[in-house]
């Protein structure tokens, strides 16, 4: 059961995509700081934006964890854009400040947005150039999270990817997990790996600046969300090499990802059941008490995450679910193809958004979960739709074995809800 | 360019929102990229409305710059009416394409929508949130309403309530309340529930009640001018404002200043001696400048504060704080940077803060009591329960509220005499919160962790997992290797974490927890 069971015809990888294009219910990539600047402890997050890339990132982190947290955006005035003041000049007065009053910052990303893009301020020259005044205490790095160029977790990829032409060379053997996970479920995965003798293990991004991984041909990587694309090329072109495999959500996706890695590094089947055996079991049976509720009801993927066709994937495969329609902002076949191929044909696959045209397919379908954005889960309630917010996806520990149920809880927990309420009488 | 962290007031486009969302049968088309969607979640989630915003986003992207952005806008544009049919649209720019230059107002011009449509000019670089409400509000009155008959009875319109206010839904109640009784009547409520077709009516009220100087003044103005229609300048917030609004509006309307006291308790809550423990306690105040004003007159009036500290983030109104600050004794402090607040309330040390969802987070950090006054405001100030600012019950609700951090005057009583005790030391916090005084937050932790309101899991909620828990802790034996995973679990769920997997290995008959344990425990759990 160690290896994949590709349904030999007819999965979702050759389906016809849906593709539209109209008004998108999604967030930017700016986005994407909210979690990033809480992986990455020596880093600050500097946004060159407007008011409203403030308040996008005050809103979607929803409560104000410290006081100074370790990002803040540089809001543009009228004096930067009627070119009365520089706004090179401006920003390296506000990063002197900054670091002056930070000396724990070690690297600074300056963050592009809509606003810093339309007039073209070159982020990447900025970076350099403070690069070298704040050299080598601290590192600058730039990249876009804007919303014409990024939509919500493509935000991390950007930010990964602008990493990866700085890491040192190496040629050792080494294997490189990539995304930013919550330290509990990253030291799960590491410590499964370990256990099958594989090593060293290296992440992208490194909790501290000092110990950033190096790079090079011997270098095997293994993505741990589905939306780094950019970051897997980056990596591609520094000589490393990919290992494809199912995203590790749920058992089966965990055992299909841990497998691929184990292949790679030679190990047997019996260290692999033998590391494996006990946590998938637990999975299992977490997954199995969980997911009584979601048995044979049906879900519709609104666009949001990109972890939509991975847990289509697992829902449909492990909870009994049946998807009427999964939805993803962008697809990026190189990187979801092995979750496609197992997913039976017959669900709509659909790319990018005409909100109100999708909408109109929700209504139409009634699904028993439809998982969307922030803005319309309690609309669609109001309607009598259950929803589930795809943002908690991102922000919860979901990955591997061990949250294997809790990934099953976040779905099943509406449909429980909706359930238990008597509330009609009362109305 | 200014370095800014959190902001009280977001951009002028979601003040338009506030108006737009508030109203029926008004469409706003926005010009903005996809980001910006996000302004929706603070009407569904924050609001718990349950309607989308009546907002239409084109969400150009970056490689449709170069080419025709002026073409989607109008694409949308006539999609949004199609589908929508609306009575009146507004039309306007975010940060990002004001810098393109479309121009919206002037392509919905050229195109042949049915129904008035409305064009706005918020500049994003120099305004923020509030010049928002207050011009869309103005724009949409300004292209609707004119003068006309009057109606035979007096009636008067009541302007400023609209979506993300606070506590405006019962406020509107209130004051519909205070009008009924000197038997005046009202002729429209806006923007809140009011459609464009109410918008063309409000010439028929011989006044107007501007309840928000900050979402509503030009329009109130305008009104004047163009109607005839006298405004109201007090706010009813507080007992003595109310009785003096009750006058100012029984002047303007020539009608008797006939009030019903019979629900009003809070001077005799005050007066009562459980509330001598107020005197004198050292509060500062801060929010928009309407409720600071407000606030501070019964703070010192009615309730026996000292009030410490004033301040307002919305610079419009510098002069009437700075005024109010000077016969207070206090240095005023106009500023929008939650930095110089926190800085300014750390140096006056004040036993309780009246202020914003910011100030509340200072509260927390410095360990000091915080009651909210004004917006920005978060999903537990919009309650269910009624629960108003203005009139009356608002006098009620306010006192309320603001004791409501604070340790009661028997109970403080206690604390005085029992000192010693465990239970009644000075940190144990007012004995009616399950918490204690907060603790400054650290700042590494486990990441990424979970904001509130994402997962609707209290962040603050007590650490009482820690060292008190008696259930096994003391003939089980944790392991390192599971202790130290228990310390990764974010310590609001840590307690439940604990306590479970001791359930559980109790259940098992187990005498030690490993690492393994914690997690067999986990799966029996997992639901
Ligand atoms: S979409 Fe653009 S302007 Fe809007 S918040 Fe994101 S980066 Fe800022």
């Amino acid at each position: 059961m160690n290896t994949p069971t590709p349904v030999p015809s007819g999965t979702c990888r050759d389906a016809p995509i849906l593709k539209e294009r109209g008004q998108r219910e999604v967030f930017c990539g700016l986005t994407g700081i909210i979690w990033l600047h809480r992986k990455m402890q020596d880093a600050f997050f500097l946004v060159v934006g407007s008011r409203t890339c403030a308040h996008l990132l005050q809103s979607a982190a929803g409560v104000m964890i410290f006081a100074e947290p370790r990002f803040g955006t540089a809001i543009l005035e009228e004096t930067d854009l009627a070119g009365m003041a520089d706004a090179h000049e401006e920003l390296d007065r506000e990063v002197a400040r900054l670091l002056s009053r930070r000396p724990d910052i070690k690297q600074l990303f300056l963050v592009g947005s809509c606003p810093s893009e339309v007039i073209k301020l070159d982020l990447a020259r900025a970076a350099e150039r403070l690069t070298q005044v704040h050299a080598p205490h601290v590192r600058v790095l730039n990249y876009s999270g804007s919303g014409i160029e990024t939509t919500f977790t493509q935000g991390e990829d950007a930010c990964l990817a602008s990493m990866v032409p700085v890491l040192p060379a190496t040629d050792q053997r080494e294997l490189l997990l990539v995304g930013a996970l919550p330290d509990v479920v990253e030291d799960q995965a590491v410590s499964l790996l370990t256990q099958m003798g594989i090593g060293p293990i290296r992440v992208l991004p490194a909790p501290r600046t000092a110990e950033t991984p190096g790079i090079g041909p011997n270098t095997v990587f293994a993505c741990l969300q589905p939306f780094l694309g950019d970051t897997a090329a980056a990596l591609t072109r520094r000589g490393a090499r990919m290992i494809q495999a199912p995203f590790p959500f749920g058992e089966e996706g965990t055992t299909l990802w841990l497998r691929a890695i184990a292949d790679e590094f030679g190990v047997d089947e019996d260290t692999f059941e033998r590391v494996t055996a006990a946590p998938r079991a637990r999975a299992r049976k977490a997954i199995a008490n969980a997911s009584e509720a979601l048995r044979g009801k049906s879900i519709f993927f609104m666009p949001d995450s990109q972890l939509e066709i991975p847990l289509a994937r697992f829902l449909t495969r492990e909870c009994g679910m049946e998807a009427i329609e999964i939805g993803q902002p962008y697809i990026h076949k190189g990187l979801v193809g092995p979750d496609l191929d197992l997913i039976p044909a017959g669900p709509t696959i659909s790319e990018g958004q005409d909100v109100d045209k999708q909408l109109d397919r929700v209504r139409a379908a009634r699904p028993d979960l439809t998982v969307c954005g922030l803005g319309l889960a309690n609309p669609l309630e109001a309607e009598g739709l259950t929803t589930k917010w795809a943002i908690e996806l991102v922000f919860t520990p979901v990955h591997f074995y061990e949250q294997a149920g809790d990934l099953a809880g976040l779905f099943s927990r509406p449909v429980r809800r909706r359930a238990l309420l008597k509330l009609e009488a009362a109305e | 360019m200014k370095l800014t962290v959190w902001t009280y007031e977001g951009p002028p486009h979601v003040g338009a929102m506030r108006v737009a969302t508030a109203m029926k049968g008004l469409h706003y088309v926005l010009h903005a990229p996809q980001g910006d969607t996000y302004a929706d979640l603070l009407f569904t989630m924050i609001e718990r409305r349950d309607h989308r915003p009546p907002v239409t986003y084109t969400t150009f992207e970056g490689r449709d710059l170069g080419e025709d952005t002026a073409g989607i806008f109008k694409v949308t544009c006539q999609e949004a009416y199609d589908r929508f049919k609306p009575q009146a649209m507004i039309v306007g720019a975010s940060c990002t394409a004001e810098l393109i230059q479309d121009d919206p107002g002037g392509l919905a011009e050229t195109m042949q929508i049915p129904v008035p449509v409305i064009p706005l000019e918020l500049p994003s670089y120099q305004r923020k949130e509030n010049f928002g409400s207050d011009e869309t509000f103005y724009q949409i009155v300004r292209a609707l309403a004119a003068p006309m008959d009057r109606t035979p009875d007096v009636t008067v319109n009541i302007l400023g309530p609209l979506a993300l206010g606070f506590r405006h839904r019962d406020d509107i109640e209130e004051i519909k309340g205070l009008l009924y009784e000197m038997g005046i009547g009202v002729n429209v409520v806006a923007p809140f529930d009011a459609a464009p077709m109410d918008i063309t009516n409000l010439g028929a009220a011989h006044a107007n009640i501007l309840m928000y100087p900050e979402h509503a003044e030009s329009a109130a103005r305008h009104l004047e001018r163009t109607c005839g229609q006298p405004y109201t300048k007090t706010i009813p917030i507080g007992v003595a404002a109310t009785h003096e609004f009750v006058s100012e509006v029984a002047q303007m309307c020539g009608v008797e200043p006939k009030k019903d006291l019979s629900r009003l308790r809070q001077p005799w809550w005050s007066k009562s001696v459980d509330s001598t423990y107020l005197t004198g306690k050292r509060v500062f105040l801060f929010g928009d400048a309407t409720h600071v004003q407000a606030a501070a007159r019964i703070a010192r009036d009615e309730m026996g504060f000292e009030v410490v500290g004033i301040g307002c983030y919305n610079r419009e109104f510098a002069r009437p704080i700075r005024a109010l600050a000077r016969d207070f004794g206090v240095e005023a402090l106009i500023t929008d940077d939650y930095l110089d607040v926190e800085k300014a309330i750390e140096d006056a040390a004040p036993e309780m803060i009246l202020g914003t969802q910011m100030e509340r987070h200072i509260g927390k950090r410095l360990g000091i009591p915080c009651a909210v006054i004004s917006a920005p405001v978060h999903v537990q100030d919009f309650p269910a329960r009624y629960s108003p600012q203005m009139g009356w019950e608002g006098a009620n609700v306010i006192f309320d509220t603001w004791i409501h951090p604070l340790v009661m005057g028997l109970e403080e009583h206690l604390l005085a005499m029992f000192r010693e005790d465990f239970e009644f030391h000075d940190e144990a916090g007012p004995s009616h919160h399950g918490g204690h005084a907060p603790k400054p937050s650290d700042a590494g932790g486990p990441a990424p962790q979970t904001p509130r309101h994402i997962s609707g899991t209290k962040m603050d909620e007590p650490r009482s997992d820690e060292g008190s828990a008696p259930t096994g802790a003391d003939v089980m034996v944790w392991l390192a290797d599971a202790e130290k995973e228990l310390k990764k679990i974010p310590f609001f769920v840590r307690g439940k974490a604990r306590r479970n997997t001791e359930r559980f290995a109790a259940d098992q008959g187990l005498q030690e927890i490993s690492l393994d344990t914690l997690y067999e425990a986990k799966a029996h759990f997992a639901r």
